[in-house]
């Protein structure tokens, strides 16, 4: 149970950079998001609605993102995210813990870091 | 394809998350649902399969519920437990009044903006009478431990507040133990010979003592040594800031540098600092520099004040008891001049201040009245409102709100009400504080001072909480004791007749305080009605009167003063429109005063305590032309009466009576002090000196007139440096001023005028006070009358609303136009003349409290009573009278079918 649990938080900590990286540049709607990992990691990684909606929410109550309706001349209107400023500084400093860790990991394992 | 939205409700079902959240994650996922369906069929999925993909995906194993839920949940709005009184809970519900009370106030503009002008005009007119308040009695004076700052003033028979005899200040400076040091200072006009035309420009003597009294340290330079002060010295200056900026343009180096007073060179010792307010003067000269005979004797008293400085610890008790007995050892030493005099030490600012706290507190009294009466209006349309909101707040009960809840609802709203009309009302209030100082008499003290300071701003915030709280606590109580079944059930027709209580007695409140307000402005204007038809023993009317310098040539030789006025007089008089002119050393109801001590009979001059004093005019033959003062017998002197031929005197009716009561005065002789026998030539009427409305009650009441043509050498030069000139006109007094100048200025062009005023200005600013009073009573008793107007009007207009009903049943049995506008006018008028009579009952005894603003008129002037009966009345019909005819204008039937 212990270890599934540290299993989890590990995933979702990963999980909420990924997202925050995705929306660092424009604002995207959800299906969009999802469809943008899985090219990404060439199918590696995956993020289906039960995942991926609670996430976006919970990214969105800690103020990260903000998520707006916007209505496109012709679609039916969807949900977009956008990073915060706040956000903003989340993921600058996720990204730096991000890459001190793989270092860490890279110079333990021996794998070179690219 | 199927319906994605419901089954994501489905999965959502457990829950129980808001409406509004809901559907839009509903809607936000089905979208996804079916984008991702589409997606699958696209890359060749069937379409049960991939329907079966994206069902699994959105939710398989419940996950998405599961991970909803660990978001969501947290957000949830926390259940409102009623008695728990946790911190926390208590500052979100009071987040959440706030902006409920936001948006229900924005949701009804027009009641809004009503309830705020209404409450921003009582709160700036608080705000501008309280700033005025501040500035002039709260504030201390600008001088370090201000508290311990006493004007020390000589006491006589007839004077409580004296001036000093300077050898008795020396003494009492040199003997006291009471004072760490006293100062004493005296206003004069310099004759201020600069670069351009010659100009006058008032002064201070002061004591080299004064400063450090004061505790005030000059700007630049330095204040005036002790050797400065002494007589012979040579002539130091020190300068008002203002005057140093003006005509030196801030020049840093001016310490040293030498300017021309009174003709006499004088070094600039130092600057005073910009805050200094110790009195208008434009320059500060030591006091031994007045080169004065009255001066250095005791029986003089050429106005001066004394100013002392208590040592800590010493009481203000035991410094008038130490004062007292060296005053005591002062009399037996110089019984002559110091016979009969004490002393009184006064706070400085009580002496400053104090004449004009009575007027102040009551514009306090006055304008809160005016914010009470803003109050009970806007209290009655709150409760008008609350009868609206009936069913919100029936249906917050039936949902289990407590009555906490709910007044601490309508309070927070009411709270809100109250800032907005503060928001709006501190504009109002600096306007209405530029034009209280406008109105202010020129001489309220400390008038500089006034501001809006955080004190203001302070008393402004708690003014309106109390406000919002004091008007929101009855429609609160009643909106939360409102009986849900009963609210419920009651259909369109408004609620129960506690409300309907209320409104009337906060009808009657406004009514009242509108009829104190009213009698109080009435009883103002009658006494300034009546003064200015009070006569003051002259004729008023076209009379230019103006100060003059001599010129610094003339001032050597007293034969040269004398002639120089004569010229001058001679030259003024030639101009068309002038009728007559003369000069007088004492104009009547201006702001100084001068009292010659006197003697009747033939005999040699008694001790200090047992001379009479009158007052003195010093003036030339035509005066009494200039003047239209009736001779009543004898006659008046004429240039005849000069140094060669026996001292003359008129004196004044009052003057006559009360000395000769029982003999023709003229050629009956008297002694005056320094002046010695005078014979008695004529009688003249009594001019009121000291206003037209104290000078009855005044101890000093007798005149005397002596020649100026008979004043001794040894005076001549003193005190004549600003002597004023009258002169009867044809024309309107002030369009002849530049002739006037012209002619004064003489072939020299170096004798300046300066307090150029029309006699009707002087009066008019000898009633200034009262009438700052009466303006502002009369501002207050309007707003009172038009708010208790609307009021009225408001209450009478909801009640016939509500009644439309039983006005109809009425019609339709046959009730008259007339019998309705009766009912429904006797009901309205029964409140406001409950108002009425409480008020009249009320101003009976509040009006006492202004019975020293008044004059000729007592505080329960029937006249004043009746005339704001009247009048209030009238307007109460009207409020009533307009609701009455539009209830004649019910149909009876359209009446019975709105059930």
């Amino acid at each position: 149970m212990e270890d599934r649990s540290i299993d989890r938080e590990w995933k979702k900590g990963s999980a909420e950079l990924l997202l925050l990286s995705l929306l660092e540049a424009l604002p995207r709607h959800g299906y969009e998001i999802s469809k943008l990992i899985e090219q990404r990691s060439q199918g590696a990684l995956r993020f289906h609605v039960a995942s991926l909606y609670p996430m976006l929410y919970r990214l969105e109550k800690r103020g990260w993102i903000q998520g707006r309706w916007v209505e496109k001349s012709g679609q039916r209107r969807r949900r977009y995210y956008r990073l915060t400023s706040q956000g903003r500084k989340v993921l600058a400093s996720q990204r730096e813990g991000w890459q001190t860790f793989v270092a860490a990991i890279g110079r333990i394992t021996g794998v070179e870091n690219a | 394809m199927p319906d994605w939205k419901e089954q994501i409700r489905k999965q959502l079902a457990g829950l129980k998350l808001a409406p509004t959240r809901e559907a839009e994650i509903v809607e936000e996922l089905a979208q996804h649902a079916e984008d991702r369906c589409r997606e699958l069929e696209a890359s060749g999925a069937a379409e049960a399969e991939a329907r079966r993909i994206t069902i699994e995906e959105i939710g398989g194993h419940e996950l998405l519920a599961k991970e909803l839920e660990a978001v969501e949940r947290t957000d949830a709005p926390e259940p409102v437990v009623f008695g728990a009184r946790s911190k926390a809970r208590f500052l979100t519900g009071l987040g959440q009044d706030l902006r409920y009370g936001f948006r229900t106030l924005r949701k009804s503009p027009g009641f809004t903006a009503i309830a705020m002008l209404a409450l921003a005009l009582g709160i700036g007119a608080n705000t501008a009478i309280f700033s005025v308040v501040n500035g002039v009695l709260l504030r201390p004076l600008a001088y370090p431990d201000p508290n311990r700052l006493l004007n020390i003033w000589e006491t006589t028979a007839e004077f409580s507040q004296a001036s000093v005899a300077y050898p008795n200040y020396l003494d009492w400076r040199r003997a006291n133990h009471s004072f760490t040091d006293m100062g004493t200072y005296r206003g004069d006009d310099f004759n201020f010979t600069g670069s351009g035309e010659p100009e006058q420009v008032a002064g201070e003597y002061v004591s080299a003592s004064l400063l450090p009294v004061l505790g005030v340290t000059p700007f630049l330079g330095r204040g005036f040594l002790p050797e400065e002060d002494r007589q012979g010295a040579p002539c130091a200056v020190m300068l008002a800031y203002g005057f140093w900026n003006q005509r030196f343009a801030a020049d840093p180096n001016i310490l040293g540098k030498s300017l021309t007073l009174n003709a006499v060179n004088c070094t600039v010792a130092g600057v005073l600092p910009r805050d200094f307010r110790f009195s208008s003067a434009r320059v500060y000269m030591p006091i031994e520099q007045m080169n004065s005979v009255e001066l250095r004797t005791r029986e003089s008293h050429p106005g001066l004040r004394v100013l002392g400085r208590l040592k800590p610890g010493v009481t203000m008790a035991a410094a008038q008891t130490e004062m007292a007995s060296i005053c005591t050892a002062l009399s037996h030493q110089y019984p002559a001049s110091n016979a009969g005099r004490g002393v009184s030490v006064v706070r400085m600012k009580d002496d400053m201040v104090g004449y004009i706290r009575p007027t102040l507190l009551l514009l306090v009294g006055a304008v809160g009245f005016v914010l009470i009466i803003a109050c009970a209006n806007v209290a009655n349309l709150l409760l008008a409102r609350s009868a609206a909101r009936g069913r919100e707040f029936a249906i917050r009960a039936a949902l289990g709100a407590d009555r906490r809840r709910v007044v601490r609802q309508l309070l927070t709203e009411s709270v809100l009400l109250a800032l907005g009309g503060a928001t709006i009302g501190l504009p109002i209030a600096r306007w209405g504080t530029s034009l209280v100082l406008a109105a202010a008499p020129g001489n309220l003290p400390r008038s500089q001072e006034i501001g809006i300071d955080p004190y203001v701003l302070l008393f402004t915030l708690a003014v309106s909480t109390l406000t919002g709280v004091l008007f929101g606590l009855a429609p609160a109580f009643h909106g939360a004791n409102a009986n849900p079944q009963d609210s419920l059930k009651e259909g369109a027709r408004g609620a129960g007749g506690g409300r309907h209580r209320a409104e009337s007695v906060f009808v009657a409140v406004e009514v009242g305080l509108a009829v104190i307000l009213l009698v109080g402005a009435g009883l103002m204007i009658q006494s300034i009605w009546r003064l200015w038809r009070v006569n003051p023993g002259f004729n008023t009317r076209n009379v230019l009167t103006t100060e003059v310098a001599l010129s610094p040539q003339v001032m050597g030789s007293p034969a040269g003063i004398r002639l120089a006025y004569q010229q001058l007089l001679g030259r003024v008089a030639a101009i068309p429109g002038v009728q007559s002119a003369a000069l007088t050393a004492l104009l009547p109801l201006g702001e100084s005063d001068s009292e010659i001590p006197f003697w009747p009979g033939t005999g040699p001059q008694p001790p200090q305590d047992r001379l009479k004093l009158a007052v003195s005019y010093l003036v030339s033959a035509d005066y009494p032309r200039v003047m239209q003062i009736p001779v009543r017998r004898g006659r008046f002197f004429t240039e005849r009466d000069n140094l060669n031929s026996p001292q003359v005197a008129v004196i004044d009716e009052v003057f006559a009576r009360h000395i000769f009561p029982d003999r023709d005065p003229v050629g009956q002789q008297i002694g005056l002090m320094v002046l010695g026998p005078v014979r008695i030539v004529g009688v003249v009427g009594h001019v009121k000196q000291w206003g037209l409305d104290s000078d009855d009650t005044s101890k000093v009441r007798d005149q005397i007139y002596i020649p100026f043509l008979q004043i001794p050498d040894r005076f001549m030069t003193e005190g004549v440096a600003g002597v004023p000139i009258v002169l009867r006109t044809i024309p309107e007094p002030l369009s002849l001023v530049n002739a006037v100048r012209t002619q004064i200025a003489g072939p020299a062009r170096d004798q300046p005028i300066y307090s150029v005023r029309t006699m009707e200005q002087i009066i008019s600013g000898s009633l200034a006070e009262r009438r700052f009073t009466m303006l502002l009573l009369i501002i207050f008793a309007a707003t009172a009358l038009l708010l208790a107007a609307v009021g009225i009007y408001g209450v009478m207009s909801y009640a016939v609303t509500r009644r439309t009903h039983e006005l109809g049943i009425r019609a339709a049995l046959g009730a008259s136009r007339r019998e309705i506008v009766g009912l429904v006018v006797r009901q309205g008028m029964k409140v406001a003349g409950v108002g009425m009579a409480t008020g009249l009952v009320a101003a009976l005894a509040l009006t006492r409290l202004m019975a020293d603003l008044l004059y000729g008129v007592r505080p329960a002037d029937p006249a004043t009573l009746a005339t704001v009966t009247l009048l209030l009345g009238g307007v109460a019909l009207l409020a009533c009278y307009i609701p009455a005819r539009r209830a004649t204008a019910v149909d009876p039937v359209v009446a019975l079918r709105c059930e």
